[in-house]
């Protein structure tokens, strides 16, 4: 029997070794291109969507700069002054036309941190939780359970705001009107939520057991294990997560246009989010279905959008380096 | 990972924790002897259904090195990791028989899992140092017990990186970060962050395995130099090591503990066959 393998073993040797050894470009011309072709597809592909995200940039800055640059450098500066320090919106009058987006930058802010305010702390803790208290068994509910908020389509969350959350806070809170910033914080709170939580799960179990297990080893308790050990050693990880789903609010359109009641003024007193505010995302999807082509109103909106995406690839900017920091930092660098 | 709530202040009772205690004081009620530390009878750790180490019955000298040897998956770690009680970590895991350390049962309801890890510390196979500084490290078990003193920190950690071995190497970077050191450093800072909770015991988890034969060999000094003050368990799966570092050895071999006794008759002259077939490398 032995024999008979080896037997098989040399014949197999036989037929590998036949093959003859091609080691130069001329001789294996078809292995040769058909690598290169490959390589130059992906590179294509990937330079493509690079390309797609330059492409909107440029698209973005040449429809908005018309609205700035018109007419003397004095006049463009007060342009760009009127869009960032005013807070009267009235772009569609006909005789005297504002262009103060404060109170819509403003309203932006505030759904924003609102949502924030709530989701970072239950994102945080459910993390925590996740990662190192629930049973595995429960992990495996919970988990797809958070994944499927992520997919629910954000109309949806807006006819919930609109249906359930608005009545509620007219009839139960005795808000004046239920779309305001207070409601569309929290369904964008929700929303938010699950990429906060999974990106921190992800954060927090990177450290792994070999680190839980010293610091157990050491007399500490899991709270102290959590506090001292494992949260410092991930806090870049969810500091990502944080503005990860901060990204995820700001650049929100649908609910906070449902949810929000898209008054364009800021709340006063400052501090009263039940009354409604109107967010940058909102504005743009609002009006630029009705405004007529290279008008002020046209380019003044593509200002909004040009600021919004400032302002995420600012955030994401920051986040890239605080998930660099940490892969550094897990690597021991 | 799951964990049973550890801080049981139920667990207090005066009287009832003993590890503070001389062992002969609780020799009565437990099967230890006056210089026994560590003792195990009928001692069987289950993973689910399935037994990681059965019937376990050993006694560990106070003061002394104790290797355990034996094929991987033959229930070593999992007897090691239950004297510290580092296996509640693993979900549905229970236990049969007796395990005491200084004569308190490690798995007795009331027993205080904080005081039980600070008196037996562990080094793991892999060096797992906290992402913080070398000084941070050290201080992370004192500072758990309450010690704030500056003056005394500072001198815990001289002696504790003296006693390790690892003092002259990093004296000027205290304050750099533990993960920053070489492998071999690491696991000696492993063992000085254990030493700084003042533990009776120490378990070492294969702490070599990971470690070029210099560093295995300054490990090896410094379990030379800590014996007589602390109680030293070591799993390894390096004969000449257990050999070379330890006063009595067990063999364990498919969850049993199937042969324990002084370390030169075992390995000169085994009572059974498969400790035998082992250290002679038949099998293993």
């Amino acid at each position: 029997m032995t024999e008979s393998l080896l037997q098989r073993d040399k014949n197999d040797a036989a037929v590998e070794f036949s093959r003859p050894l091609r080691l130069s470009v001329t001789e294996d011309l078809r292995g040769f291109l058909a690598e290169k072709i490959g390589h130059a597809t992906l590179f294509s592909i990937t330079f493509l969507s690079v390309l797609a995200v330059m492409a909107i940039f440029y698209f973005v800055i040449q429809e908005s700069v018309p609205f700035i640059f018109k007419g003397s450098f004095g006049e463009s500066i007060g342009r760009l002054t009127e869009f960032l320090t005013r807070t009267g919106w009235y772009p569609q009058s006909h005789d005297n036309p504002e262009y103060g987006a404060l109170s819509i930058i403003v309203g932006s802010l505030y759904v924003t941190l609102g949502a924030l305010v709530v989701a970072v702390p239950v994102g945080v803790l459910a993390a925590v939780f996740l990662s190192d208290i629930a049973p595995f068994s429960l992990r495996q509910i919970c988990k797809p359970i958070i994944e499927i908020l992520a997919a629910i389509p954000s109309v949806a969350y807006g006819v919930f705001a609109v249906m359930i959350v608005a009545p509620w806070m007219q009839n139960t809170l005795g808000f004046t009107t239920g779309t305001n910033a207070l409601n569309a914080s929290l369904i964008l709170s929700i929303m938010a939520l699950p990429t906060i939580i999974s990106v921190a799960e992800d954060a927090l179990s990177a450290v792994g057991r070999e680190v839980r297990e010293a610091s157990y080893g050491l007399g500490a308790t899991r709270a102290e294990t959590m506090l001292k050990v494992v949260i410092p050693a991930s806090h870049s990880g969810i500091v990502a997560a944080i503005i990860l789903g901060m990204m995820r609010a700001i650049g929100e359109t649908m609910v906070v246009w449902m949810a929000s009641g898209n008054a364009s003024r800021i709340p006063s007193p400052w501090w009263d989010l039940s009354q409604s505010v109107r967010t940058l995302t909102a504005t743009i999807a609002g009006e630029l279905g009705e405004v007529p082509k290279n008008t002020d109103h046209f380019h003044v909106l593509f200002m909004i959008a040009l600021l919004l995406l400032l302002f995420t690839f600012g955030l994401n900017m920051v986040s890239e380096f605080f998930m660099a920091r940490f892969k550094k930092k897990s690597r021991g660098l | 990972m799951e964990l049973t709530p550890i801080r049981k202040r139920a667990a207090l009772q005066p009287g009832k924790i003993r590890l503070n205690s001389p062992p002969s004081a609780a020799a009565e009620e437990t099967p230890c002897t006056q210089k026994t530390i560590i003792g195990a009878r009928d001692f069987t750790f289950y993973y689910g259904s399935k037994a990681g180490v059965e019937n376990i019955t050993m006694d560990i000298e106070v003061g002394s090195v104790t290797a355990i040897i034996g094929p991987s998956g033959c229930g070593k770690s999992t007897f090691l990791r239950s004297i510290n009680r580092m296996n509640d970590l693993i979900p549905q895991t229970r236990t049969e028989g007796l395990l005491s350390v200084g004569g308190q049962d490690v798995y007795d309801k009331s027993t205080n899992l904080v005081n039980l890890r600070q008196q037996v510390g562990m080094v793991f196979q892999r060096p797992n140092p906290f992402a913080k500084s070398i000084y941070d490290n050290i201080t992370y078990g004192p500072k758990l017990q309450g010690i704030r003193s500056k003056a005394k920190l500072n001198a815990l950690v001289e002696k504790c990186l003296k006693d390790a071995a690892l003092w002259d190497e990093v004296k000027d970077d205290l304050h750099k970060s533990a993960l920053a050191l070489s492998g071999g450093q690491q696991q000696r800072l492993c063992i000085a962050r254990t030493l700084a909770t003042k533990p009776r015991v120490v378990l070492m988890d294969e702490p070599c395995s990971a470690l070029d034969p210099l560093a295995t060999a300054r490990i090896e000094d410094l379990i030379e130099e800590l014996k007589g003050t602390y109680t030293i368990v070591i799993v390894t799966h390096n004969m000449q090591q257990a050999a070379r570092v330890s006063k009595r050895t067990a063999f364990f071999c498919l969850g049993k503990l199937i042969e324990y006794g002084q370390t030169d008759k075992l390995f000169t002259n085994p009572q059974e066959k498969s400790t035998e077939d082992y250290i002679t490398g038949r099998f293993g």
